[in-house]
């Protein structure tokens, strides 16, 4: 079983959910972005989830979409990906990749699996390929010993859902709401029923993302879910903050904020 | 429109899931895929349906203005050693062959129940069409542009406003047409249940790419007979600008079988695609995945999206269609850069020898035309013939040009 798959074990015997916390890579900068996630551990996030920047990210809202400039006009490469998630997961935290598929493409598919696993990350979440135009993916994951989280959305058809989870190692990906990345005031009313779809075809952990920014609304998604993924709301105390220690401060504040609120699971 | 112009042509059709070989296909949030199968779904009912057919048939008659005229472009000819023929899309309503795609896809929003199309445009132009067709089927239409290309472009801000549209002007990433196309992608995928998404060219993923060439085809399917009527034969080339490339689709797509007939779509080259400063994404570029769809795209060393260049909004964009990427692998279709000199030449060419002003777009096509009818006399012995698709008409162009040439008086 993969790291992923310890984490979301271990949580689940504790009767609480898994937090994972995303930030894009190299944003502010690749020293920054490690401390960030660094700070973003210590407060009780389990998994962080390292986003690759891309150019032309088309599930992302405007906070990710800010942060991920900054880093790229910042000069982070792909390879600075690959020394940050290594840097993380050194420390025993499971490291998962979401990242848009061109750069992986560039990069050389099967490569880039070698070389993430080397680097000690468990896999990708991948937003913009579905199974059906995976076939590379699924070879050099399988080669590596990688997982592999493919997005289920509430458009998703009950054949869909089953062909998605089918192909997904790890855990899957539930989208919360038909949209993009970014913190919304209330919860979705489509992710429960989302989740109980997937849980009818599959023992895989099950994190729902997209509109998670609160401890309030960590306990409400933990109530039905493996896994509570938060990324906006995460970065944003990044963006705003007037100094890195600031930032670093509110994102320790809201990182334990989240954690509490994961372990205590609205039923 | 005859029964059978919307008929498939053997030898260019996407696999079932919309791969032109190794190119196409649907590289999209999963959330876009019940959308993507009903559009696809949509489609294939629509088009194998008599009554569809009859009604875009009659708009593309009625309303547009086609079938357009193939001229023969005496003048211009002479300068070039060619017999030239150019197909006046033009003259259409609206100003370009733009007309004819979104006329197709309001109709195939209506027949799903969709009461909303959104758009991305970069110099205005599919804007404005989208714009046209949602007053014509009484549609909410909001219009995505990059804030560097609405203060471009204000003029065809005005204009998208005036035909009821909502302009948002997009102020992430380069604030030009590719972030244009992503605001675009991020609202379809928040409002799908009754948004339809009215891309602007046979690029993103299926079944936009061949459901657009579908809906211009008939651009071809005209000149190819056009042709056989005025000289009795088949013209030695086709050629067309390339940017996403909907217009050379629809003028190549007839010809495809015809393997004597020569297919030539000419990228915008910029400053040259030596320089970092051109769209040419076949012929500068390299295969990657952008908006959807394997293609052709100009990207950096780490698959990042790297800006593009033209004098022509229209062909300012770093990816193309991905049936011009697997016409480009198979061989069928030749693809040469055009830079922005040699397309201004050929503007001021047209418009001194036949009093028709073209789309700096278009221009491309004549440039590359010009560049072509030597080598092809010489080639073949003789005068060849060459229909160009004068795509679309000049107007827009305008300030662009008179800057260009530096002719316009001091104070404008």
């Amino acid at each position: 079983m993969s790291r992923i798959g310890v984490a979301f074990d271990k949580a689940r015997a504790d009767g609480r959910a898994v937090l994972v916390g995303c930030m894009p890579a190299g944003f502010p900068t690749v020293k920054g972005s490690i401390a960030a996630m660094t700070a973003m551990v210590e407060a009780g996030v389990d998994v962080i989830e390292v986003e690759i920047p891309y150019s032309d990210p088309v599930m992302d809202g405007p906070v990710i979409q800010k942060a991920s400039d900054i880093a790229l006009a910042g000069g982070v490469r792909t390879a600075d990906t690959l020394r940050i998630i290594e840097a993380v997961a050194a420390t025993g935290t499971p490291v998962v990749t979401m990242t848009y598929w061109n750069p992986i493409e560039r990069y050389g598919v099967d490569v880039f699996a070698r070389d993430l696993a080397a680097a000690g990350g468990t896999g990708l979440i991948t937003p913009d390929l579905i199974p059906d135009e995976a076939a590379e993916w699924l070879a050099a994951s399988d080669a590596h010993g990688l997982d592999r989280t493919f997005l289920v959305s509430p458009s998703s058809t009950d054949a869909r859902v089953a062909m998605t989870v089918d192909n997904c190692r790890g855990f899957v990906y539930a989208t919360a709401v038909m949209g993009v990345t970014g913190a919304r005031a209330r919860t979705s009313d489509a992710a429960p029923t989302l989740v109980s779809r997937v849980r009818a075809v599959t023992d895989l952990p099950v994190g729902v993302g997209l509109g998670v920014g609160t401890g309030a609304q960590a306990s409400t998604v933990a109530g039905y879910a493996d896994g509570v993924i938060v990324g906006s709301a995460l970065v944003r105390c990044v963006l705003d903050a007037p100094s890195e220690a600031e930032g670093l401060a509110a994102l320790r504040t809201l990182s334990a904020e989240l954690a509490e609120g994961v372990r205590n699971p609205a039923r | 429109m005859s029964a059978d112009a919307l008929a498939p042509v053997a030898g260019s059709q996407p696999d079932s899931a919309g791969h032109f070989g190794r190119f196409g296909g649907r590289f999209v949030p999963e959330a876009l895929v019940a959308a993507l199968d009903e559009l696809d779904g949509a489609w294939r009912t629509a088009i194998a349906d008599e009554s569809f057919r009859a009604e875009f048939g009659a708009l593309l008659r009625d309303y547009a203005g086609t079938p357009s005229l193939l001229y023969e472009a005496r003048r211009f000819s002479a300068k070039l050693g060619a017999r030239v023929l150019l197909k006046r899309e033009d003259l259409n309503h609206t100003g370009a062959h733009k007309v004819r795609n979104v006329l197709g896809q309001a109709l195939l929003t209506k027949r799903m129940g969709k009461t909303r199309v959104i758009a991305e445009t970069g110099a205005g132009q599919h804007g404005v069409a989208t714009a046209t067709a949602a007053a014509l089927f009484d549609l909410e239409c909001v219009v995505y542009m990059g804030e560097v290309d609405t203060e471009r472009q204000a003029l065809n801000v005005a204009r998208m406003r005036m035909l009821g549209a909502t302009v948002v002007p997009v102020t992430t990433g380069s604030r030009t047409l590719k972030d244009a196309m992503n605001e675009a992608m991020r609202d379809w995928v928040a409002n799908v249940d009754e948004t339809h998404y009215l891309i602007g060219t046979a690029a993103g993923p299926h079944p936009f790419p061949a459901m657009v060439r579908d809906f211009v085809r008939g651009i071809g399917d005209e000149a190819r007979q056009q042709c056989l009527d005025l000289t009795g034969a088949l013209p030695d080339a086709v050629t067309a600008c390339v940017g996403g490339g909907s217009n050379a689709l629809g003028i190549f797509h007839a010809f495809v079988p015809d393997e004597d007939v020569r297919l030539y779509g000419f990228e915008a080259g910029g400053e040259g695609v030596t320089t970092s400063r051109h769209a040419a994404s076949i012929t500068g570029g390299s295969a990657g995945v952008l908006h959807g769809a394997r293609t052709y795209v100009l990207q950096d060393a780490d698959g990042q999206t790297l800006e593009s260049h033209s004098i022509s909004a229209g062909l300012d964009y770093p990816g193309v269609g991905p049936e011009h990427a697997w016409l480009h692998d198979t061989g069928r279709a030749s693809y040469l850069p055009v830079t922005d000199a040699e397309a201004m030449a050929a503007f001021e060419l047209l418009c001194r020898t036949e009093g028709i002003i073209p789309a700096i777009e278009s221009a491309h096509a004549l440039a590359g035309t010009v560049t072509l009818a030597p080598k092809l006399a010489a080639e073949l012995g003789r005068e060849p013939t060459i229909v160009v698709n004068l795509s679309g008409r000049g107007d827009k162009d305008v300030h662009t040009a008179g800057d260009y040439f530096g002719i316009l008086d001091k104070e404008h």
